[in-house]
């Protein structure tokens, strides 16, 4: 009977989980952006590293003569047109999604993880609870994209401080929701007798306490993927993320700027795929969150 | 009152030694040598350790965190490698354009989307509702380069209404100064917009459902008066905090948006100095926005007491 019910309640959390439209377009589109990126090695066109500098900046659909390995001429068509080095523009859009979509999920993965056993233990130490939570607004005040940028410039840019930049960014908002979950859970009658019955404080802490931070956590992350993904393409739009002939969508667009009145599409084709990408995110967050916690809904 | 506003202006004092703290560590995590910088490529190794004992970089670390603290304290940050000049002198000169980006933004953001929120609450659920919110979901997803060149590429490429790039003293001239710094704050207010919007409408939506608007109704005023008068005053408190939180945000959206621009503001400075690495500038400049976005915090919580006398702690 308790089982019977158990798969019920399933089902039907699942069903609302479908039936949610801003869930189901987020994930929809999410799907298809991760499909252009794992398949982007048969999607693209041309290598997007590969320079060519008799087709430079070119508009989109732009025909050019190419020359393969036997000397056979063949006609090549430049879908999203050329930047100023010749390279493929749709190519290295294509290629942009993996960089983005990987930057969105190990941020959010490793700000999730480190945030979650932060905040449990400032939660539940009050001796912690006063050191941590002074380094998490000290980390606040500074400003997500000041923090990252000088980050990145201190260390040396690269893929893994731009991850590890962004995710110390994001690490204080977990630990603060973290945090307040446990503050409230920890007064709960069932979590009293179960420090009265002598439950080790670990179990205590895994069993009890951490399955009520999972639902808020689990809204939180998606909005930290989306908010990745923006400030990597930031970073790399300002010259100072992963290095500018890795095909990113923020790197497409810096090498865009300088032409961008007479080729604004070097700018608008990757523009528009980042966009919709953060915002199928989003949407995805926000249905995730009016079904997972109601009384989020309120907050921001 | 008086204790009210003291123990605020206490409770954000750790807050601020913590980012000065954070703000001096991070020259220290630094993976360069300062010194090796600053001498340049054909240094000999005598000659970078002289210029380490000048800097004092040979010193304790909480030896140098003294000292350079007690030279922030008194208004002196230090000489910038890139630029060879006094860095509170360089921000001096950047800082007009910055205040009338951000200025600006924050007036036009409130002016366009709390009117916009009020919408979305009284007509919660129909298709004005959805169109706000889808528009604020939006402000949120786009990035503001993205928004900026496609403002760009619209009114000053396409139209032609508005200059592309660039910046004007206001004191060249009022006319010139509108019209460069328009573009800039409507692609920046994007963001800012989606924010504000999306926390009138919740706290509207929840002031509408209380007893005294009921009330007023029932005593025959107009629609118009009683989301004025009753329900805006009563969700001013959340929608003033918001705009403290969009600080940050604004913050960074400054920073894009004034490389997006060709603005000479601080942003530019910070991108410029980043990739530079001229450290003295890029910590003097995390330090100052990081204080502003701290004390305007403490100011509008200090406001409260002045949009709801209710508050008193």
């Amino acid at each position: 009977m308790n089982a019977e019910n158990q798969s019920h309640a399933r089902t039907t959390a699942l069903q609302s989980l479908l039936r949610n439209p801003s869930v189901m377009i987020g994930a929809l589109i999410l799907l298809c952006v991760l499909l252009i990126g794992l398949l982007a090695p048969f999607l693209h066109t041309m290598s997007p590293d590969e320079i060519n500098p008799s087709v430079r900046n070119k508009l989109p659909g732009y025909e050019s003569t190419l020359r393969d390995d036997d000397g056979n001429k063949f006609k090549f068509v430049h879908l999203m047109g050329t930047d100023s080095l010749g390279r493929d523009i749709y190519s290295r859009v294509v290629f942009g999604a993996r960089v983005s979509l990987l930057i969105g999920a190990t941020v959010a993965m490793i700000s999730a993880v480190i945030g979650l056993l932060l905040g449990l233990l400032a939660g539940y130490f009050r001796w912690l609870d006063a050191v941590v939570m002074r380094v998490m607004d000290g980390l606040m005040a500074i400003p997500a994209i000041l923090l990252a940028l000088s980050m990145v410039a201190l260390l040396n840019a690269g893929l893994s401080t731009v991850i590890l930049a962004i995710a110390i960014t994001e690490i204080p908002r977990v630990v603060r929701l973290v945090r307040s979950v446990v503050l409230s859970v920890r007064e709960e009658p069932y979590v009293e007798s179960a420090i009265a019955v002598g439950t080790p404080t670990h179990v205590l802490l895994v069993r009890h306490i951490l399955p009520n931070t999972i639902a808020p956590l689990i809204v939180q992350t998606t909005y930290i993927a989306a908010h990745a993904i923006l400030v990597e393409a930031v970073l790399s739009f300002l010259g100072v993320g992963i290095s500018p002939e890795t095909p990113t969508w923020g790197n497409i667009m810096a090498e865009g700027r300088a032409m961008f009145v007479m080729l604004p599409h070097n700018i608008f084709f990757p523009g528009v795929f980042l966009a919709v990408t953060v915002l199928a995110v989003n949407l995805f967050g926000d249905g995730l969150r009016d079904l997972l916690d109601p009384r989020m809904r309120k907050r921001l | 009152m008086f204790r009210y506003i003291s123990k605020r202006v206490i409770a954000t004092l750790p807050v601020m030694v913590m980012v000065v703290v954070l703000v001096f560590l991070m020259l220290r995590l630094s993976a360069a040598d300062p010194a090796a910088i600053i001498a340049g490529d054909n240094a000999t190794t005598e000659q970078i350790q002289e210029i380490r004992v000048q800097l004092g970089l040979d010193q304790p670390v909480l030896v140098q965190f003294g000292a350079w603290l007690s030279k922030v304290s008194t208004g002196n940050l230090g000489e910038s490698f890139f630029f060879k000049k006094q860095v509170s002198e360089l921000i001096l000169d950047r800082i007009e354009p910055t205040l009338s980006l951000a200025l600006c933004t924050i007036i036009l953001s409130v002016f366009i989307a709390v009117p916009l929120g009020v919408l979305a609450a009284y007509y919660t659920g129909t298709w004005i509702d959805r169109v706000v919110m889808g528009l604020a979901v939006m402000g949120f997803s786009i990035p503001v380069f993205v928004v900026g060149y496609l403002f760009m590429w619209l009114f000053s490429i396409e139209l032609s209404w508005l200059p592309v790039q660039g910046y004007q003293r206001i004191s060249e001239g009022f006319w010139g100064w509108l019209q460069k710094i328009l573009l800039p704050c409507f692609a920046l207010s994007a963001v800012y917009c989606a924010l504000i919007a999306r926390i009138t409408r919740t706290s509207v939506q929840e002031v509408l459902g209380e007893d005294y608007i009921r009330t007023a109704h029932a005593k025959g005023l107009t629609n118009q008066i009683v989301l004025m008068r009753h329900a805006l005053r009563n969700a001013a408190v959340p929608i003033v905090t918001v705009i403290g939180i969009g600080i940050a945000l604004l913050i960074g959206g400054v920073v894009v948006t004034e490389s997006v621009f060709s603005i000479p503001g601080l942003g530019r400075l910070t991108v410029d100095a980043v990739l530079a690495r001229d450290f003295p500038t890029v910590q003097a400049l995390v330090l100052l926005f990081s204080l502003t976005s701290v004390m305007i915090n403490l100011l509008i919580d200090l406001s409260y007491t002045l949009f709801d006398p209710r508050i008193r702690y």
